[in-house]
């Protein structure tokens, strides 16, 4: 069993992560509440409904990108593949898609295929599509996990931008401590299997945030160390 | 195969070269002229065979049982190859089964054929269907097979029903499995239609190929594989515009991207 006990509430418009060691079934976590793997027991609750299948608000954007694009559309399909799935194919959608492109910094790039675009590229392809679906609550699996770390940074601000203007709840999931609270509201660290809620951090930082001031900030030390402990000695025992 | 930019003089030349040593070579004996008329006889066989009409209806008859048993292989294949790449119980009942059936010739099958369905159109369709279906089927699956989880998952969270990711997710991801095969079916289809009618057959390219033969008139003979020869290579130069236009998305894609 790769899941304990695990109760929390999100609130909506929200930033929150949950951060554990590798192999404590985050992904699991994120998938059963994509709707994509049923729990074995417990219910998961979006916007009062239990989940008992992938929810129509929902949309999960997973670390694999190179894996999860649709190789036969342009960068314009994969965007608009969400809103296409609505049998929505109007102009107007056409429009967003395109602006949603601009947003993450692709213009330019519309009728490439995935395989022509660097890693950094194809998960902003990814984000694009998952934002242009509109959904109410965005989770993600980790979705910088392979990139760079210089292109890393710079998604982590692309999203927040994007996250400031639609307003969409973002659930994240990371094994980076640093970038959980870089990002978060909230912060939850897991511990190993079967895992559950140890530790609940608030993240008050104001916004916009730097990654250079932010981080540099004494505090932001201080919570980084100690998610680290709590991690850490769940580990020796 | 040569880039269409730049002519290719030395295949070309191949090509002329053969014709001139099948002109003269053939001349220099009059006995080998009964078996291997000069070129220039055969082609004025065929001349005469195309003005008086009878090579065209050969031909087409031979068109449509090829067209009719290549798209019924290819679709009862690709709705197999689906089923069996994602069912993993009925992927095993009945792989042992395509594993014996697959790689026996399939031409062995036209004695058999002749005893159920008889002389005539649905025997020659039904063994084209027969042989064409291996490897359209066998890639279809491999293809479903490789297709990845994560792919399906994400069609799955942007809220698809299942009939939805069969044909927005499954078939695109797997068609350049799917593809492979439908292009060796091709030439297994046309393969099958003309020796069926060689075998069984009343009518078709296969059967007038085969019938000039036995009345002496060997000119017509090769006139009638020269139209064969034809067909195929004019069915093959179709499949690879169909394919490249479908699969622009792949041009330039490298071998190990593509995986």
């Amino acid at each position: 069993m790769a899941l304990g006990n695990i109760t929390c509430q999100v609130e909506p418009r929200e930033f929150v992560s949950f951060v554990g060691p590798s192999g404590c079934g985050k992904t699991t976590l994120l998938m059963s509440i994509a709707g994509l793997i049923a729990p074995s027991a417990g219910k998961i609750i979006v916007k009062g409904r239990e989940v008992s299948g992938p929810p129509g608000n929902l949309v999960l954007v997973f670390q694999e990108f190179n894996k999860s694009l649709f190789a036969w559309r342009s960068v314009l399909g994969n965007v608009r593949f969400g809103i296409d799935a609505r049998g929505n194919r109007s102009r107007e959608t056409e429009f967003k898609a395109r602006s949603l492109i601009e947003l993450v910094g692709l213009k330019g790039f519309e009728n490439h295929y995935p395989w022509e675009l660097s890693g950094g590229m194809q998960q902003r392809v990814a984000i694009a599509r998952a934002l242009a679906y509109e959904p109410e609550v965005l989770l993600m699996d980790e979705p910088f996990g392979s990139l760079d770390a210089l292109t890393r940074l710079e998604l982590e601000d692309t999203l927040l931008r994007l996250w400031g203007e639609l307003g969409t709840t973002i659930l994240f999931i990371t094994h980076d401590i640093e970038e959980a609270i870089y990002l978060s509201d909230r912060v939850w660290v897991l511990s190993r299997r079967p895992s559950q809620i140890i530790e609940e951090l608030r993240i008050d930082f104001p916004r916009p945030r730097s990654q250079v001031a932010t981080r540099a900030e004494g505090r932001f030390m201080e919570i980084r160390n100690k998610i680290y402990r709590r991690i850490s000695d769940e580990g020796a025992g | 195969m040569s880039n269409s930019k730049n002519f290719n003089w030395s295949g070309w030349l191949a090509f002329t070269l053969l014709l001139f040593l099948w002109e003269y070579g053939s001349r220099l004996s009059p006995k080998l002229q009964l078996y291997i008329p000069p070129i220039s006889q055969i082609f004025i066989a065929l001349g005469g065979l195309v003005f008086s009409g009878q090579l065209a209806v050969q031909l087409w008859i031979t068109l449509v049982r090829f067209v009719e048993g290549y798209l019924l292989a290819a679709a009862i294949a690709v709705t197999l190859g689906v089923i069996l790449g994602y069912l993993r119980f009925v992927h095993s009942f009945l792989e042992m089964l395509i594993e014996f059936l697959r790689p026996m010739p399939s031409v062995a099958i036209i004695p058999v054929a002749v005893l159920l369905l008889g002389i005539g159109d649905s025997m020659i369709v039904a063994v084209t269907v027969y042989a064409s279906i291996w490897p359209v089927l066998v890639n279809t699956i491999d293809g479903v097979r490789h297709i990845e989880r994560t792919l399906v998952d994400t069609g799955r969270t942007f809220g698809l029903s299942r009939r939805e990711i069969l044909w927005q997710v499954i078939l695109p991801a797997a068609s350049p499995y799917i593809v492979t095969g439908l292009r060796v079916s091709l030439s297994i289809a046309l393969i099958l239609v003309t020796t069926a009618e060689m075998i069984a057959g009343s009518k078709g390219l296969g059967f007038f190929i085969l019938d000039e033969e036995r009345s002496l008139h060997s000119s017509n003979m090769y006139a009638g594989i020269i139209v064969v020869a034809g067909l195929g290579y004019t069915l093959n130069r179709f499949f690879l515009t169909l394919e490249s236009r479908a699969m622009k998305w792949r041009h330039g894609m490298s071998a190990r991207e593509a995986a």
